[in-house]
């Protein structure tokens, strides 16, 4: 069926939006000024557009100066870039309430800022990523479904063939609701993995604290 | 010559300032105390030593290298000088074992087998070696900042600074602390120590200075300083702090 | 590659904004008026296995863990297959009131939770029911509580709305999303126009995220609620 296609597209932007908001995240907190203020912006204008004008965007944008792109990769660029934007959010916040003194011990013990961050910082802050991570995912799950708009044949567009033929009219409320169900089943199965990860990776002493 | 020396190092913050031309000068093997009241510089002062905080002006010499030159690998300097905070900074995702082991393996870049016996001796010598596994939530106070000493001594550093490291504890659990920096002093390690301990400051300290306004205001052997202090403030305090903390050894 | 922008677009667009703000601000009223009564049996509706609790439970579920997309599809064409038909505006509007009130339902849950218990207590003590307390005690100091979430959720909704434009074919009457796709389907200016349509969307969010922060502040307590959230 065409779900296979929102898991592909769904691999492929949470990995895209994974390492740039980690990357952007970073800059964020550790970049001197200027660099951190354009990522501030970057995300802030990620998060105002809406997803569809994003996707148009990517898709016909390129068009226009001679430049096609597939609209499988527009919906990775577009839902990807749109992902690392809430996902910058989600790691600046957990990267700001590691408490100032492990960097200090860190760097008192002789290790670079590098060090300090990929041995110290960032395995706790991605551990307290995970929570609002879940949340990411789930929102970033049902967003695939909108790439069926740039003509993606994706699981929404596949049930939406079913009304060519008007014999299977009668069809059609029982198709949306599967899909509804399949996205639902996709959704608690996802987060119930990030929950299992989130319990093995577990450490005394470190949540999140509100 | 003097392992370390520090020569009349300044300090602003905004419009306060801190240190005003502290000067000081450790031998080996020195233990040495700086007491003084609250916000005269002296956390300052050490952590502008291995360069945690910039100083504005001064010097600082280990031996006959200058930490403070521009041109200082600072990684490799503050590998060589111990820091035990007031409130521990063990990391938080790290097993005891593994916080001993981080800078070995990072830093010293230990072999993993070499690194872990290396850190399993120095948990035993704070008397830590069964809470290897633990995390660091799940010790009390005083063995956190135990495993924070060992932590320092394993990178084998050749001063170790104390920032308050008893400040932070419940007062029964001062003591296991304190034994194990007595230990240390009488092995030989030098050492700076910041504290309002002055039953330790007595019994250990080679010297104790006393530090007020961001400026050195005497220094001398505990007896001198405790029976006959030249400035009178000294005294003061002496007595003030000694009511408040008690002589706890 | 040159660029070129027209200010013939701007009427047209402008157009579109209307009614995208329309069925915005209608759907969040609605969803406002549904989530808070969900939210409030999920909390106090007796409990986890009384009917009325279960029935919110799942339409919370349901409703959080679809698209909006599929759900304003069922709507839009999968009900006419049954002989139940909506406007394309109709149909917007109910999608958009029953995904964001299966939302705000958890908004309005998670504020009420928050407020302290012996808040309850203290107002049973002087003699309101049970009804009175939610009322009078703990809804005012929840729905203070809830600004920040419900905010963000009124974002969503802003930039969600965009999908109003994959139900009507028939330009005439569409949102500022459906506004720049009929332009873009004369003109041929992509580029220009979606970069114009999210400039357009981003001042929006940036004037209501402003008014929402007043309206916080004017509201606030002394004690209540936490400083510093980050947005």
């Amino acid at each position: 069926m065409g779900l296979l296609v929102n898991v592909e597209l769904l691999l492929g932007l949470i990995a895209l939006g994974f390492v740039v908001g980690l990357v952007m995240a970073l800059v964020e907190v550790y970049a001197p000024r200027p660099l951190a203020f354009g990522a501030t912006v970057y995300s802030w204008f990620l998060r105002g557009v809406p997803e569809l004008v994003l996707l148009f965007l990517f898709f016909f944008g390129p068009e226009q100066f001679g430049i096609r792109v597939s609209a499988f990769l527009a919906a990775v660029l577009a839902l990807g870039l749109r992902s690392s934007a809430y996902q910058a959010q989600i790691f600046r916040g957990a990267l700001q309430s590691i408490p100032h003194g492990q960097m200090l011990a860190a760097r008192a013990l002789g290790m670079s800022r590098l060090q300090a961050i990929s041995h110290v910082i960032l395995p706790q802050a991605l551990r307290l990523s995970l929570a609002g991570w879940s949340n990411e995912f789930s929102s970033v799950l049902k967003d695939t479904s909108l790439a069926s708009a740039i003509g993606l044949v994706e699981v929404m567009r596949r049930a939406g063939r079913i009304t060519k033929d008007p014999r299977n009219l009668p069809l059609f409320l029982p198709t949306l609701f599967l899909v509804a169900c399949m996205f639902l089943v996709l959704t608690y199965a996802g987060n119930a993995m990030i929950g299992l990860a989130e319990k093995r990776l577990r450490v005394p002493g470190l949540e999140m604290r509100r | 010559m003097a392992l370390l020396r520090v020569e009349e190092l300044y300090k602003r913050y905004g419009r306060e300032e801190v240190l005003r031309g502290v000067s000081l000068s450790v031998a080996r093997g020195e233990t040495k105390v700086l007491i003084g009241p609250s916000g005269t510089g002296k956390s300052t002062l050490l952590r502008c030593i291995n360069r945690l905080t910039e100083p504005d002006r001064g010097q600082v010499w280990l031996e006959d290298a200058e930490i403070t030159s521009p041109n200082t690998d600072l990684n490799r300097v503050r590998a060589k000088i111990g820091f035990v905070f007031q409130d521990f900074n063990l990391f938080t995702h790290l097993t005891a074992l593994d916080n001993v082991r981080l800078g070995l393996l990072r830093v010293r870049g230990l072999g993993r087998k070499e690194a872990t016996e290396r850190a399993m001796s120095e948990l035993a010598r704070v008397g830590l070696a069964e809470k290897a596994n633990s995390y660091p939530a799940q010790l009390s106070g005083g063995q956190q900042q135990r495993v924070s000493i060992a932590r320092a001594l394993a990178m084998d550093p050749q001063l170790i600074l104390f920032d308050e490291p008893t400040s932070a504890l419940d007062p029964e659990l001062i003591g296991e602390v304190l034994g194990v920096m007595v230990q240390l002093a009488k092995e030989g390690m030098t050492m700076i120590v910041v504290t309002h301990e002055m039953g330790f400051a007595r019994s250990v300290a080679d010297e104790i200075v006393f530090m007020e306004h961001g400026v050195i205001a005497e220094k001398g052997p505990p007896e001198q300083m405790f029976r006959s202090p030249k400035v009178p403030r000294t005294g003061e305090f002496l007595r003030k702090i000694s009511e408040l903390y008690g002589e706890s050894k | 590659m040159s660029l070129a922008f027209d200010w013939a677009w701007v009427p047209r667009l402008a157009q579109g904004l209307a009614l995208t703000a329309q069925i915005t601000a209608l759907s969040m009223a609605l969803g406002a008026g549904l989530g808070l009564a969900l939210g409030v049996v999920r909390v106090y509706g007796g409990g986890r296995w009384s009917p009325l609790y279960w029935l919110a439970s799942a339409y919370v579920h349901f409703f959080r863990g679809t698209p909006l997309l599929v759900q304003l599809m069922t709507i839009y064409v999968g009900l006419p297959t049954v002989g139940i038909r909506f406007s394309p505006f109709m149909a917007a509007l109910v999608a958009m009131t029953l995904n964001t009130a299966a939302y705000q339902a958890e908004y309005f849950r998670g504020a009420i939770q928050s407020v302290k218990a012996g808040q309850m207590i203290a107002a049973r003590s002087v003699g309101l029911t049970r009804l009175q307390a939610i009322r009078h005690v703990i809804l005012p100091q929840a729905l203070r509580l809830v600004i920040p979430p419900w905010s963000n959720e009124l974002i969503y909704m802003l930039k969600y709305s965009s999908i109003f434009s994959l139900t009507v074919l028939t330009p005439e009457r569409t949102d500022l999303f459906g506004a720049a796709r009929d332009l873009v389907g004369r003109n041929f200016r992509y580029f220009e126009v979606y970069i114009l349509v999210a400039l357009m969307y981003l001042a929006l969010v940036l004037l209501l995220t402003l008014l929402l922060r007043w309206i916080e502040e004017r509201v606030r307590i002394p004690g209540l609620g936490t400083p510093g959230r980050g947005i």
